[in-house]
């Protein structure tokens, strides 16, 4: 699995961070930023998942 | 409300201030999932999630002319002497509204609010120390109401002992101001008086460290910014920053006096602290937002012309069975959980994550000295609604 954010859509909820704090940080600003690059870890999958799931803006995109 | 609530719906009716979900559900299920009413200046009100988070994501559409849910058409309304001061960012729209945000999203990013995190809990351990002797308190005027006001005067560096004028003040132009212009405008005339004050004193006393300061030195495009945009933001973060935050520190303290299940959840199983916080935000999602329809429209075959108001109802949205399973239900550690209590899209709250921090420190510093406690009466709950939702009076016993 990979992750990435859509720069345009994301507006800092931090929603991700809170479900996620290793895979999703904040920049200066509060918007997301992802902590991994490459593959994510597998035992941090579901917790991507659980980020994507509670982004309000739909601005987290898994890649499997 | 015995009334229509679909061509007629009341957002100050008393039923529905203290208990709306019933009349959102109604409205939600019909087959005009959009309502509008005439009362407080008119206004239409979608119920759906989807159709909220698309008003509030459709910016250049649904504009910020005005975010309040009542009042007089925009440019109709009396200003008075500061009628050049706004609320930047959440009075901006596109283009100004992107610099009007990103200069001040710095002081709210989650590294920046860190620092208060012991200032709040030790303002929270002082706050009950003064009524945890009397086995009863007021978890809403005595507690919650306390913190926000003391947290944004600490944050804008002005004295926390005038924190009573300051509510007041944001009452004035969240409640009581919502019904009566001049009630609202003399609030923002003593908001925007006060600021300047502390404005001329900082430009002809520059402070170090200084919130104020900072802003006024600040330049965009290798210009200072004007004066009236940093006396916006320090009205707006009054404004924005008090009522809500009570609102949900308040609502969350009144369900948890309900559920001592979620009481004691929470305390056999710290790691739920993040959801659960998420979860209080949804289910009592206290702030209503407005925008205007910039040019004539249709929305989902309503036919919106340009002036007209739209509610944003962020509690409303977050009851939407289509979007949240049991949606009537606190389930505190609900996986997916996309609520919108903080708005969507280029408005979306700026001081979420200092909002987030204060209800975290304030619910946990009350169930870590108050483990077991409930309403007195619930019947006596008194809450305020329109445009912040949240109880008033809420006396627990413990
Ligand atoms: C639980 C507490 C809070 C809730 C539920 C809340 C909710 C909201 C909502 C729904 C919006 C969107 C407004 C719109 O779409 O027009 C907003 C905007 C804003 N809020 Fe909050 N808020 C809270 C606490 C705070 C705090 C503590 C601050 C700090 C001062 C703050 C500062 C702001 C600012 C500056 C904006 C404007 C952002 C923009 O227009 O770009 N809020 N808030
Ligand atoms: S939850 Fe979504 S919008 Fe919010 S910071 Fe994360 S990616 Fe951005």
């Amino acid at each position: 699995m990979k992750v990435r954010v859509e720069e345009g859509s994301c507006h800092g909820h931090q929603s991700c961070a809170i479900a996620a704090p290793e895979v999703f940080g904040a920049d200066d600003y509060g918007n997301a930023v992802v902590l991994i690059q490459g593959v994510i870890p597998t035992e941090l999958e579901a917790k991507v998942r659980r980020a994507e799931g509670n982004c309000p803006e739909r601005a987290i995109v898994i890649e499997d | 409300m015995s009334i229509d609530p679909l061509t007629d719906y009341d957002i100050f009716d008393s039923q529905f201030v203290i208990d709306p979900f019933p009349v959102m559900d109604q409205i939600r299920e019909s087959e005009c999932p959009v309502a509008h009413t005439d009362r407080w200046g008119g206004s239409w009100m979608p119920t759906r999630y989807a159709d909220i988070v698309a008003v509030a994501q459709e910016h250049d559409l649904f504009t910020s002319q005005q975010i309040l849910v009542t009042g007089p058409p925009p440019g109709q309304e009396p200003e008075g002497p500061y009628a050049a001061v706004a609320a930047p960012p959440i009075s901006s729209d596109p283009p100004e509204h992107h610099w009007h945000r990103r200069l001040i999203l710095p002081f709210f990013a989650p590294q920046a609010v860190a620092k208060f995190e012991d200032g709040t809990r030790e303002l929270c351990n002082r706050l009950i120390d003064g009524f945890i002797d009397q086995g009863e308190a007021d978890a809403a005027a005595d507690y919650a109401q306390q913190i926000p006001v003391r947290v944004i005067a600490t944050m804008l560096g002005v004295p926390t002992d005038l924190s009573d004028t300051f509510t007041g003040w944001v009452r004035g132009v969240l409640e009581a101001g919502l019904k009566d212009q001049a009630i609202r405008l003399e609030a923002r005339n003593n908001i925007l008086g006060y600021f300047k004050r502390e404005i001329d004193d900082r430009t002809a006393n520059p402070r170090e460290n200084d919130l104020i300061t900072t802003l006024l030195n600040s330049e965009v495009d290798g210009q200072k910014v004007p004066e009236e945009y940093v006396h916006g933001v320090c009205n707006l973060m009054l404004v924005a920053g008090v009522d809500t935050t009570w609102s949900s520190i308040g609502a969350a303290l009144w369900h948890l006096a309900q559920h001592p299940e979620h009481r004691h959840q929470l305390r056999d199983d710290p790691e739920l602290w993040p959801s659960a916080i998420e979860e209080l935000l949804r289910a009592y999602a206290p702030v209503t937002m407005a925008r205007i329809v910039g040019r004539d429209t249709e929305f989902q075959g309503c036919p919106m012309s340009a002036g007209d108001r739209v509610l944003m109802s962020f509690p409303a949205a977050n009851r939407d069975p289509r979007q949240f399973e049991r949606p009537d239900e606190v389930i505190l550690d609900r996986e997916h959980n996309r609520h919108v209590a903080f708005g969507a899209g280029i408005h979306r709250c700026a001081g979420s994550n200092l909002a987030r921090l204060e209800l975290r420190v304030a619910l946990q510093t009350f169930l870590a000295r108050i483990p077991d406690f409930e309403l007195v009466d619930p019947s006596a709950v008194t809450w305020a609604g329109g445009q912040v939702r949240g109880p008033r009076q809420c006396k627990v016993r413990f």
